[in-house]
């Protein structure tokens, strides 16, 4: 049975290549379809791998162990830059070694549910299975997770799941993980299968006879415009949450490359779907650049809870009181009483709408009512500073660094902020695009998460699809096409798309008007948080669409910048990323538009239950909505492809 | 606050730098140190002239990237912190505050604070690395190891590679950053097969790059965001003496 999902008439075929038979055995069965690379071809194959954070460290380390030649790019000045280096939690694995009822297919089922089932049962139960090759092979690297007195491994558990298997490295899990796959991607520089191109960062993608041939790319250092040409090209190029200007991503974390390759015809799957996360410290303000994550392990231990009436609230935010102030029958911890089963262990999406909605309520607490207590002194109490403080140390002396208060003495103050983007390029179970030869992998495509994703579980995707998938597809597409099937970087297709690199970067030169990038930036970030953000309704989402279509003219017409093109310049580089956000907005305005009901972190309030949970609507919206560009300033092509569940049932997700 | 800055400003490699000053007025306390050169970048943009280049990324004190020198110290006056993690609260109203780059031979300017670190990423390839083929790892939990060693093995993995220790050392030194990634390995099982011709690759090409020498005074030390202990120089010293003791290469 192959899947094809769409109607034919622009020639668009979604077919998700997910293989046939049962759930378990449709990996280790498609593993064995997939066609081979002679061990002495592969050597011939040259591959661009964009991004160098889990996804494409792992990818470019794997393929170049496998002997292909791999060419891998990053913005940043090293590889080990990557934005997956600033994960802090820890990575899921089905391992069950705690013995608490743990399993593949537990896995599998708590990340389709906590996807709110939008996503693909065959990509997710393949994540689940590869899952536990990623923590030996993570360990044989010699990443130092945490461990028992005994010397095996600890876990812990994560937001959203009630059993035991993340593990960790302290409170710098994604730090450690990333270097694991440096250190095997330096391995592979130093045995000449990767080179590397440090601050250089693509801006077009190669297409030529249908088939992804290579890419463009800038130098940041010298300005130079340059061609790249490959076989295939991956883009590992991570999420968009920086089309919201404040999020928990990186400065330079951006769309240029995804959108790039969408504007070439790659399709562009459920943008709208967006995650705010719980635990972050709160705005404080306007010249804020970024906001930063607390760990949602703090949630194991820390009692989420705001004042119980709006009048103790007031006095908390003009500062006439503090929270230890507050009468413990004054205080509302709202997790606990609304969710009884999960607490404070809720689902990202369920832990930031309470948190917005008691806000909504003006019970908010710190000077801007926008915050929640995040409260330690019960654990304590229970465990002892000392044990909190080995569990979540660098944490709290983020915090005291960032809002100079003591977390062990007054609680933590935190607000939702984005952190993650479930949507992405589209892609088959290959982690092949619609385009040939163009592949995405992590967080850059939209496979895995549904419409929510759960913790711990970006870095398991990331290195599944590096290390275990790609070494596996990639060889089929290869092996269909042939060594020879590579066109070289003088073809007339590379030069005319260095042409319009070329054209877009002097057209932002040359306006010379009184607007920085960064202003803008900051405008679209506040139309789309407010808008476009925790919650959306159609109302407000027409008129940010307006809003955005207005700014994008206004850019083109009134964009300031200074320095030439042919330098390190990073008012540039922003430039040029903010233009592509301002495209990438209206096209999530117009997905959340299109998507009536609510789900995971995408919540419609004309579509929730009376006591105001999200209601989906699997009769209408159980599909991916891919959607394709059309030129300029035209509406996009919403194509859909259905999802079918085999062996879940849907119900309404409940964590009460 | 208002505050004064002397900021190194250089067009690119080839052309010399000098101290240029700014003044820049209504700074909040509660500001990052970045957030307020943002403020400057910003003021500069509209004034027509070009802003400060400098490195920075995640602003979470984690991806190594930002890299100031400032008022003659590595990432500021705050001990265990970051340039992104330093705020303007620790320094006073009326303060003129010193910047530049990392100075170090190793690390050539690329413009105003922007330094080319990939020496380090160079000394990383020589060996900063345990020899597995993805998919030929035994089970996870197969070799056990005592929380003590996981630990010593974090407090060095937990490097983050920002050049601060080069930045600090009179002899522009990478011994702290390289003692780390050998350390780490030297003390997991997993990395011991290699543990001799890492160390002797890993100084190789830290010599090569042009680091000078180490003289044991511990301002890498102290002046590392991550704080990591000289006790992993100790170690680099043991391996390499050991590796060069036993080698084919001597």
């Amino acid at each position: 049975m192959i899947d094809v999902l769409e109607e034919q008439e622009t020639g668009i075929k979604l077919d998700s290549k997910a293989p046939e038979g049962p759930l378990a055995e449709k990996w280790a069965k498609h593993k064995f379809n997939l066609k081979l690379v002679n061990p002495a071809n592969k050597r011939k194959y040259e591959i661009i791998v964009v991004g160098t954070g889990l996804a494409g460290a792992s990818a470019a380390a794997a393929l170049g162990e496998l002997g292909y030649n791999v060419k891998a790019f990053c913005f940043q000045d090293s590889p080990r830059r990557a934005h997956s280096i600033a994960a802090q939690g820890g990575i899921n694995a089905a391992k069950n070694y705690q013995n608490d009822g743990d399993s593949v297919f537990r896995l599998f089922y708590d990340t389709i549910k906590g996807g709110d089932y939008r996503a693909r049962e065959s990509n997710v139960h393949r994540l689940a299975e590869v899952s536990v090759n990623i923590i030996d092979q993570c360990v044989a690297q010699g990443v130092p997770f945490a461990r028992e007195y005994g010397g095996a491994l600890a876990n812990r558990s994560f937001g959203g799941s009630q059993v035991s298997r993340t593990f960790y490295a302290r409170g710098q899990t994604g730090q450690q993980l990333l270097l694991g796959a440096y250190s095997a991607l330096s391995r592979q520089v130093a045995n000449g299968k990767v080179k590397l191109f440090p601050r250089t960062e693509m801006l077009d993608l190669v297409i030529e006879g249908g088939k992804a041939r290579g890419i463009i790319t800038r130098n940041l250092v010298t300005g130079k415009i340059e061609s790249h040409s490959g076989h295939a090209v991956l883009l590992c190029t991570g999420g968009y949450g920086n089309v919201f200007y404040l999020s928990t991503n990186a400065m330079g974390s951006n769309v240029t490359a995804a959108w790039r390759a969408h504007k070439k015809g790659a399709l562009f799957g459920n943008p709208c779907f967006t995650q705010i996360h719980p635990t972050c410290i709160p705005v404080k303000g306007k010249y804020q650049s970024k906001l930063t994550l607390m760990s949602e392990s703090l949630r194991n231990d820390g009692r989420v809870w705001v004042p119980k009436t709006k009048e103790i609230a007031e006095k908390v935010q003009k500062g006439e009181i503090k929270a230890k102030d507050i009468k413990e029958e004054d205080r509302d911890y709202f997790l606990e009483r609304r969710y009884p089963s999960f607490g404070n262990l809720v689902p990202r999406d369920v832990a930031s709408r309470n948190a917005k909605n008691v806000c909504d309520e003006g019970r908010g607490v710190a000077a801007s009512g926008l915050a929640v207590y995040l409260d330690f002194a019960d654990a304590i109490k229970r465990d002892s500073k000392k044990v909190i403080e080995a569990k979540y140390g660098n944490l709290f002396e983020m915090y005291e660094k960032i809002v100079d208060e003591d977390p062990y003495e007054t609680p933590m103050k935190i607000y939702p902020a984005v952190h993650y983007t479930m949507g992405g390029l589209w892609v088959d179970y290959n982690l092949m695009t619609n385009v040939p030869g163009l592949y995405a992998l992590g967080e850059a495509n939209f496979s895995d998460h549904g419409a929510n994703r759960l913790g711990a579980s970006a870095l398991m995707q990331g290195l599944a699809d590096g290390y275990f998938v790609i070494p596996y597809t990639l060889g089929d597409y290869l092996a269909t096409i042939g060594p020879a099937d590579k066109i070289p970087t003088t073809h007339p297709a590379f030069k005319d798309a260095e042409q319009t690199v070329n054209d877009t970067i002097s057209r932002m030169l040359s306006i010379k008007g009184d607007k920085t990038a960064e202003e803008f930036h900051r405008q679209l970030g506040h139309i789309m948080w407010e808008y476009c953000g925790m919650a959306r309704n159609a109302e407000g989402l027409a008129k940010a669409k307006k809003m955005i279509q207005d700014l994008r003219k206004e850019f083109w017409t009134n964009l300031r910048l200074t320095g030439s093109d042919m330098e390190l310049n990073p008012a540039l580089e922003q430039a040029s990323r903010v233009a592509d956000f301002l495209e990438l907005g209206e096209l999530m305005v117009d997905d959340a538009l299109n998507r009536n009901e609510s789900c995971g972190g995408h919540f419609r309030e004309e579509y929730s239950t009376e006591d105001g949970e999200a209601k989906r609507d699997d009769e209408h919206y159980t599909y991916v909505a891919a959607w394709e560009y059309k030129g300029p300033n035209q509406p996009e092509k919403l194509h859909k492809e259905m999802l079918k569940f085999e062996t879940v049932k849907l119900t309404q997700r409940s964590y009460k | 606050m208002n505050i004064a800055l002397k900021v190194w400003r250089q067009k690119n490699s080839q052309t010399p730098g000098k101290m240029v000053d700014y003044k820049l007025s209504d700074v909040s306390p509660d500001m990052s140190f970045l957030e307020m050169f943002d403020v400057l970048n910003e003021e500069l943009s509209h004034k027509g002239e070009e802003p400060v280049a400098f490195d920075h990324d995640c602003r979470e004190g984690i991806c190594g990237m930002c890299s100031m020198y400032i008022n003659g110290r590595p990432h500021g006056p705050e001990t265990g912190t970051t340039t992104c993690q330093l705020h303007m609260r620790s320094f006073n109203d009326g303060d003129t505050i010193v910047v530049e780059p990392w100075r170090a031979r190793a690390f050539p300017v690329i413009k105003d604070l922007v330094v080319d670190r990939e020496a380090f990423d160079r000394i990383i390839q020589a060996g900063g690395y345990v020899s597995v083929n993805t998919g030929s790892a035994p089970d996870a939990n197969d070799i056990l190891i005592p929380r003590e060693i996981a630990d010593e093995a974090m407090d060095a993995a937990q490097c983050i590679g920002c050049g601060a220790c080069v930045a600090a050392c009179k002899n522009a030194s990478a011994m702290l950053f390289t003692a780390a990634k050998i350390s780490q390995l030297a003390v997991l099982p997993q990395g011991h097969a290699e543990h001799q011709l890492r160390a002797e690759r890993m100084v190789a090409q830290m010599d090569a790059e042009g680091f000078g020498a180490c003289s044991f005074t511990g301002a890498c030390s102290v002046e590392c965001p991550k704080s990591i202990s000289l006790d992993h120089i100790a170690r680099l010293n043991r391996e390499y003496l050991g590796a060069k003791l036993a080698s084919n290469n001597a």
